[in-house]
């Protein structure tokens, strides 16, 4: 997983509420046996037309936003299903961090596991930035995980929450299986003496 | 004496492997289902890192999401990348050593049907799935979580899900259900009640009579919803319903076996007095019978109900509902039993069981589609199918005019042949009205098998009660 330290970037205004992962990635992708390529079809029938033409109304396919790093997003971003290819579509595209006042469990899950930073901010935070990010391509914002800070284009700091074991696997770019593996003993060692009391599990 | 523990708690406890100061912990995992849409990726990762599976024997597999529905199916996948999905599924079962349902099996059907079909769902398990809906199982009073594909390939190398304890949640509806109201109807107003986001962060309990009341297949349709409204995880006390549902399955506990899990099973409920974070009370009489309008879960009305306004919302729900009524091609106001429909779908994880098919089989009784209509039943799996032409309900529907399919999840969501057109409406007993969920531009009205086969009856979202 590539490691997450500092990003500096465009942010794009998303302020719909309930994005859910129909939205971010429609099932028609999801046939791939692979982890990339997916960029191309992030936000795909928002993004294009029945044709496959861009619709130029929409944020991502705007002049400014068209390299935007970070999304800020309305509430409840990434509902529904737990398809991964969702955080692979918005990582693949180059989007690093989303910030919302909500998001669902197992997208924000999901999100850590492929070097993407979910930012839960209170909504005086979150529309703050969703002005910022509607000041097009000056809508640049820095994004420090060391020091939990997402500087402005105006310079103004917000400091953030994170969860200290997952912020540690992000900065480190760490595999969660190779943690776990440390582990194993333990593993082993709880599953005899589960499997003893539980055999028919 | 220790203190009072919720059911979640208890289950908790009982497969902690390991916790870290700040609460960080590693999950012993009971069963691993796995389908062919989030999988590759994680097989691919075990592979390219020389890891085996840890478990095989706790691990299943089946195709459900990519498989045509058609009587012909036997003869192939047309599609290349829903094919080449399916048989990556089968030669990764077969390297892996893991059980595989093929779909020329009869026990092949969509991944939360078959678990408990098949008693592999037992009570008190930890269970995952790359899949949200895998909050079905929950009904059987174990823990069910959805998982991304990095967490399937984590469950595949260890046996185990890294996870922090979510909170607990109750959901207790009170009393007795009217007429016409299902279990459907419980878990969309629940939902419409508490938002999609209303239980995020939460595992949800449901209790109370109406939940007590309603049978297996009820619950597993109730909990199979927790996740439209936020909870990756429903559960369900076990009861004598439950145990005797399992009994005999083909991997459920026999013999001395079955004893002792049965003594376990019954300590599986939570204690008097235990703290839940939040709690929610419904009254079942205030229960109709419901349908959706929009394009999110929580769009629920009664079916009496009118189309709302944008203006009837604060927010960002006023963008959100605009965006749904011009989606949907609705007008604020219109009667919601005035909306022609176009399709009917009866089917999925949420209702494509054979208590649904019966209920189905029972209001068409005497009656046919309308003409004109496309109306399609998808069973669950190979064995409710085939149970359905046993009980004689498969031929009675026929003749009532649907079409009479193989199972799958088809047009729960349109990864396989079975879309709906752009436009095209549909009264659908799935889970999801996102939009372009059954097919670009295709529209969803979320509602229960009932009031689907109503809908059949008349071209149009129908208050059951009136037929
Ligand atoms: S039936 Fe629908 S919700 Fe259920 S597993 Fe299949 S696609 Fe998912």
């Amino acid at each position: 997983m590539e490691k997450f330290t500092k990003i500096e970037g465009v942010a794009a205004p998303m302020p719909l509420v309930n994005v859910d992962t129909d939205m971010i990635i429609p099932k028609q992708y999801l046939k791939t046996i692979k982890r990339t390529g997916l960029g191309v079809s992030l936000f795909d029938e928002m993004r294009y037309d029945t044709d496959g033409n861009e619709i130029p109304d929409f944020v991502l396919n705007k002049p400014a936003y068209r390299d935007a790093k970070i999304l800020v997003a309305g509430d409840n971003f990434g509902c529904g299903s737990s398809r991964e290819h969702a955080p692979w579509a918005l990582l693949d595209f180059g989007i690093r961090v989303v910030i919302s006042t909500s998001f669902a469990d197992i997208f924000f899950n999901n999100c850590f596991k492929n070097g993407i930073l979910p930012i839960v901010l209170p909504q005086e935070d979150v529309d703050k930035l969703m002005d910022d990010a509607q000041r097009g391509s000056n809508a640049v914002l820095t994004v420090d995980l060391e020091s939990q800070t997402i500087t402005g284009p105006d310079g103004g700091e917000i400091r953030f929450d994170v969860d200290p074991f997952k912020k540690e696997c992000l900065l480190n770019g760490l595999d969660d299986i190779g943690l776990t593996l440390k582990n194993e003993a333990a593993i082993g060692t709880f599953e005899s003496k589960y499997q003893a009391a539980v055999p028919w599990s | 004496m220790s203190a009072p523990k919720t059911l979640y708690d208890k289950i908790w406890d009982a497969h902690l492997v390991h916790e870290e100061d700040d609460g960080t912990s590693l999950l012993y995992i009971d069963r691993h289902l796995v389908h062919e849409v989030t999988s590759p990726q994680a097989f691919e990762g075990l592979r390219m890192a020389g890891r085996k599976v840890r478990a095989p024997e706790k691990t299943v597999a089946v195709p459900d999401h990519n498989v045509p529905t058609s009587l012909d199916r036997a003869k192939g996948i047309e599609d290349e990348m829903s094919r080449i999905q399916v048989d990556a599924l089968e030669k990764n079962a077969k390297d892996f050593g893991i059980t595989y349902y093929g779909v020329d099996d009869v026990r092949q059907g969509i991944v939360h049907i078959i678990g408990p079909e098949l008693g592999w769902t037992l009570p008190g398990m930890t269970i995952v799935c790359g899949d949200s809906h895998t909050a079905t199982h929950g009904a059987f009073g174990a823990l069910a979580h959805g998982i991304g594909t990095s967490e399937v390939e984590h469950v595949l190398a260890t046996q185990t899900l890294i996870q922090k304890k979510s909170k607990n949640m109750k959901v207790e509806v009170r009393g007795t259900l009217p007429v016409g109201v299902t279990a459907k109807d419980i878990t969309l107003s629940v939902i419409g009640r508490t938002g999609t986001a209303g239980g995020n962060g939460h595992v949800i309990e449901y209790m109370g009579e109406a939940i007590r009341n309603l049978s297996m297949e009820g619950r597993m349709t109730v909990c199979n919803m927790a996740i439209e409204g936020g909870a990756r995880a429903g559960l369900i006390a076990p009861d004598q319903k439950t145990f005797d549902y399992v009994n005999g399955r083909p991997h459920a506990p026999k013999g001395g076996n079955w004893e002792m899990a049965l003594e376990y099973w019954k300590t599986l409920f939570t204690d008097e007095g235990a703290h839940f974070d939040k709690e929610i009370i419904l009254e079942a009489a205030d229960i109709a019978p419901v349908v959706t309008w929009g394009t999110s879960p929580e769009d629920v009305l009664p079916i009496t109900g009118v189309v709302p306004s944008p203006d009837d919302f604060t927010g960002g729900k006023v963008e959100a509902a605009r965006r749904s009524l011009d989606y949907m091609g609705l007008t604020p106001g219109t009667r919601l039993q005035d909306v022609e429909i176009d399709t009917v779908f009866i089917g999925s994880c949420t209702n494509g069981r054979i208590e649904d098919l019966r209920e189905v089989a029972k209001i068409m009784e005497g009656k046919r589609v309308k003409d004109g209509l496309r109306a399609m039943i998808v069973p669950g799996s190979g064995l409710v199918r085939a149970q359905a032409e046993e009980e004689g309900i498969a031929q009675k529907l026929i003749e009532a005019g649907f079409d009479w399919r193989m199972a799958g999840c088809s047009m729960c969501l349109g990864m396989n042949p079975d879309q709906l057109a752009p436009g095209e409406r549909c009264a659908s007993t799935s889970n999801r009205n996102f939009e372009g969920r059954q097919g670009r531009g295709g529209r969803t009205h979320l509602l229960s098998p009932a009031m689907a086969a109503a809908a059949a009856i008349t071209g149009r979202l129908t208050d059951v009660r009136d037929l």
